[in-house]
């Protein structure tokens, strides 16, 4: 440990070379490891690829046949199937919703933080707390209701119920965000005489656009996920995504490569949106406490 | 201040005070009517006789339902596996998502790309995901796991049927191969917000790996862990994807939710599902207002610090 001086005055990453031929190895093998699991991780998508492009018959064979000619018969019996209106019904509930949530989880949150109200934090709390109630527990009088005045079968009822699924993590992520406002430079330009949305675009909306980004995001994939509310409350018009794909599977004959170019399709929106915004997503997937 | 003034001054606080509460008003109006209204309902309904294909039968039960729910064996045995199945997906993929968040912390090449693979099958679409368990996987005729058998033992290899065999696992396995990359994403930030100079102090005056970081990296991460631990919990406890596709709630693997879907959507027995999901909401508080008071103290250390 003679280095120890000259280490203090260097960057701390170089403290990993103290010694070298032992730390290295370690390194590699470490990193090799990292590699082996991500690998490992990834594997069963790689191989939903790989089947979606054989052909139903090698797609079945066993062993598996992984050099067999690839085929786009799955993607072509997908795309026949009609798949076009669930996936609009879906990208319907998702968007909509997620911007009703946007709209009414943002003027909540400021009310939460930048003026917030007497015992905000137990407004927080039932927010949360709704998160906590299982949804099957309401689900049977939604179920009754709709039926009753006629609104089963329509994208609306799952547009309100994702709403209020995802509505308290857009709560608590905003006002995460918003709480890091600066308030003595809201007042001074208050006292400037600098209108409402002066004052929303220059100081709140450069801290609180992440926010709404991650927020939009994490909205947008739960509501696209979201199984249970559409199976049961939806039939053949308002049918989603993720309900038409439970469809595809048969008693009789040969599905696995459909199955498997019909869940990549379905996956493919939130595929590209969490790639894209990987730091959005652990910022929305821990509703604004990890920023 | 004269008493007229002091009457004004409490007039306009109201006024201030309904000023501030007027923008919580529509999601909090919103989100009582959607999810406690409901849920009202679901109370009185479980005191009541009501199946659907009994719809003369109708009226008040008391605490039959309940008591049928609490004697019910699959009842008893859907409360079971949803405890296994929810500890196990939570343990195991916390585990592992910090052993992966630590290997992804250290500096390498191409680290970002390592780190957008792990993180692939949290992006799936959850039915999609357990189908791919299901059929491409875990399938005995055509799936890769036998298949894999196959090639390296050849043809008289073994073909279990996994599904079939241990079904509470099968689920367990598909649910933390989508969980482990979220338990790992926040790990992960908690990693990369770690004062790095304190750490390699430590590590100048001579503590051992382990001692930094049991020492160390985990009172930091603890917060981490709790959070994802119990959001993670939140999302296990309600599946329902993952039981619905790849068992249908059969060989004993149905959980809670699966079990309520089932006694309302398939056995349309009104009262009985609704006391189950009475007893479920109880269940939940209890655990909830531990985990909740967690939640708050981290959110508040946050804001502070």
């Amino acid at each position: 440990m003679t280095t120890v001086d000259k280490v203090a005055e260097e960057a701390p990453s170089n403290v990993v070379e103290r010694e070298p031929g032992k730390r290295k190895n370690k390194g590699v093998l470490l990193t090799g490891l990292a590699w082996i699991i991500s690998v490992l991780f990834v594997l069963p998508v790689l191989w939903m690829v790989l089947t979606s492009f054989h052909s139903e018959t090698d797609a079945a064979a066993n062993p598996p046949k992984f050099g067999a000619s690839l085929s786009l018969e799955g993607y072509r019996s997908f795309f026949d199937s009609g798949p076009w209106p669930p996936l609009l019904n879906s990208l319907t509930a998702s968007v909509v919703s997620t911007a009703l949530v946007l709209l009414l989880a943002f003027p909540a949150a400021y009310a939460l933080s930048i003026r917030p109200v007497k015992r905000w934090s137990d407004v927080m709390f039932f927010f949360l707390s709704t998160k906590f109630l299982p949804v099957v527990a309401g689900l049977l009088p939604v179920y009754l209701f709709a039926t009753k005045v006629h609104f089963l079968d329509n994208i609306w009822l799952l547009i309100i119920l994702y709403t209020s699924m995802n509505l308290p993590i857009a709560v608590w992520m905003l006002r995460s965000f918003l709480s890091e406002v600066p308030i003595e430079m809201l007042e001074a330009a208050q006292v400037d005489g600098a209108g409402l949305v002066r004052t929303l675009r220059s100081i709140v909306a450069p801290v609180v656009t992440p926010g709404i980004a991650s927020a939009g995001l994490i909205c947008f994939i739960f509501s696209w996920n979201e199984l249970l509310f559409a199976r049961v409350l939806t039939g053949t018009r308002a049918e989603t995504a993720p309900v038409y794909l439970t469809g595809f599977v048969t008693s009789q004959g040969l599905f696995l490569a459909k199955v498997c170019a019909a869940s990549l399709v379905v996956s493919l929106p939130v595929l590209f949106a969490g790639f894209a915004a990987q730091d959005k997503l652990v910022q929305g997937l821990s509703m604004g406490a990890v920023k | 201040m004269s008493a007229v003034a002091a009457e004004r001054n409490s007039a306009m606080e109201k006024a201030g005070a309904w000023a501030r509460r007027m923008p919580l008003l529509p999601a909090l109006v919103f989100m009582i009517i959607v999810t406690q209204l409901p849920f009202l309902v679901t109370i009185g309904i479980s005191f009541m006789h009501w199946n659907a294909y009994y719809p003369d039968d109708k009226g008040f039960a008391g605490f039959a339902n309940f008591k049928s729910v609490l004697t019910d064996v699959n009842a008893r045995e859907a409360i079971i596996v949803t405890i296994m199945l929810t500890v196990a997906v939570v343990v195991v993929s916390l585990v592992l998502g910090l052993i992966i968040a630590m290997l992804l912390d250290r500096k390498f090449r191409g680290r970002g790309f390592a780190r957008t693979l792990m993180i692939t099958p949290f992006l799936i679409v959850p039915v999609a995901a357990a189908l791919m368990w299901k059929h491409a996987l875990f399938n005995p005729d055509y799936g890769l796991l036998n298949g894999l058998l196959k090639l390296f033992f050849g043809d008289g290899a073994a073909q279990p049927d996994w599904i079939s065999n241990n079904p509470v696992t099968a689920i367990v396995v598909s649910l933390v191969w989508q969980w482990t990359p979220f338990m790992m994403l926040i790990l992960l930030a908690g990693l990369q917000s770690r004062p790095l100079d304190v750490v390699e102090a430590a590590r100048i005056d001579g503590a051992s790996p382990w001692q930094i970081f049991t020492n160390m990296t985990l009172p930091h991460l603890r917060p981490y862990i709790e959070l994802s631990g119990l959001l993670g919990a939140i999302y296990v406890v309600q599946n329902f994807d993952a039981v619905f596709t790849i068992t249908s709630g059969g060989l004993g693997s149905a959980n809670l939710p699966y079990f309520i879907y089932e006694t309302f959507y398939q056995a349309h027995d009104y009262g009985e599902a609704s006391a189950a999901g009475v007893i479920v909401v109880i269940g939940t508080i209890i655990i909830a207002t531990f985990a909740l008071r967690t939640v708050l103290s981290l959110f508040s250390e946050e804001t502070t610090s």
